[in-house]
């Protein structure tokens, strides 16, 4: 198990902003590889709840990129978006858009710092307004967060 | 620390890490200002700050008993965001959980590479 196992920081820094950061025991340009292949995106973002039936990633600027994921019951999420800006292995901008709420779209921030063979990992989400940002929680407590609570619950009890 | 524009807003006020965990503390009971700033191992005056933010949503309430501050959790507004970003940094956390796994595959195959 990686030392830092379990963890992820997410703050909201403004209104209309959402903040998440983690540091990786792997140098940058592997962090980088491991966000922009597809094989490989397929392997960790579906965190658990679902299989990732699509993830295109045309990798430049002006290129889209659409990840699908199947949960358990058939309940298919999708999200897409167009990348604005590529520094390779520092710094990817790109849009995103949730498809359940189509017309709030997201600009996201990837930015990779190493230290020591360790990589600072942060994604700044900026949502156009207050609004949008709320709309993403709350699809976020509709969708896929339950899961993680049942989830939770199921570990929980099968430790009893 | 919150800038001024946003201390009004409820969610930056659960949202930094510092202000949930005094919301954790102040889970278990109402509680002295000495207490949590004894809990969390931060000057007084950062604590107050944060206490202050928290007031100003209606988060915690406080009441003056003799010489004491004493401060309770008013958080039955604010759980459904407190748990919200607590289930998103899960969402996160188990997706990076992953993303090791992987990076630990990248790192041996490199290391394999090189050795060839």
């Amino acid at each position: 198990m990686a030392v830092n196992s379990g963890t992820a920081k997410v703050t909201l820094p403004a209104d209309d902003q959402i903040l998440i950061t983690r540091e990786f025991d792997a140098p940058k340009h592997l962090v980088y590889k491991a966000f922009t292949t597809p094989e490989l995106v397929k392997r960790w973002w579906h965190a658990n709840r679902g299989e990732m039936t699509v993830a295109e990633i045309d990798l430049r600027v002006g290129g889209k990129w659409r990840y699908v994921m199947v949960a358990e019951g058939d309940f298919e999420v999708g999200f897409h978006g167009e990348y604005r800006e590529i520094v390779p292995n520092e710094r990817i901008v790109s849009t995103e858009v949730y498809e359940g709420v189509p017309d709030a779209e997201a600009v996201n921030t990837m930015t990779l710092t190493e230290a020591d063979g360790r990589t600072t990992l942060e994604i700044l989400v900026q949502h156009a307004s207050k609004e949008h940002r709320d709309a993403h929680i709350e699809s976020g407590m509709e969708a896929g967060m339950q899961d993680a609570m049942d989830l939770l619950e199921q570990v929980a009890v099968s430790l009893r | 620390m919150a800038r001024a524009a946003t201390t009004a807003d409820a969610f930056n006020a659960v949202a930094e890490p510092r202000r949930r965990q005094i919301l954790d503390v102040l889970a278990g009971g109402e509680r002295p200002v000495n207490d949590v700033v004894r809990e969390l191992g931060l000057p007084q005056p950062q604590v107050s700050k944060h206490l202050r933010v928290l007031r100003e949503v209606g988060a915690v309430d406080v009441r003056e008993e003799g010489r004491q501050r004493l401060y309770r959790l008013n958080g039955y507004a604010l759980k459904p965001i407190h748990d919200w970003v607590k289930s998103y940094e899960r969402l996160w956390a188990e997706r990076f959980d992953e993303l090791d796994d992987v990076l630990e595959d990248l790192k041996q195959k490199e290391e394999n590479d090189g050795s060839e």
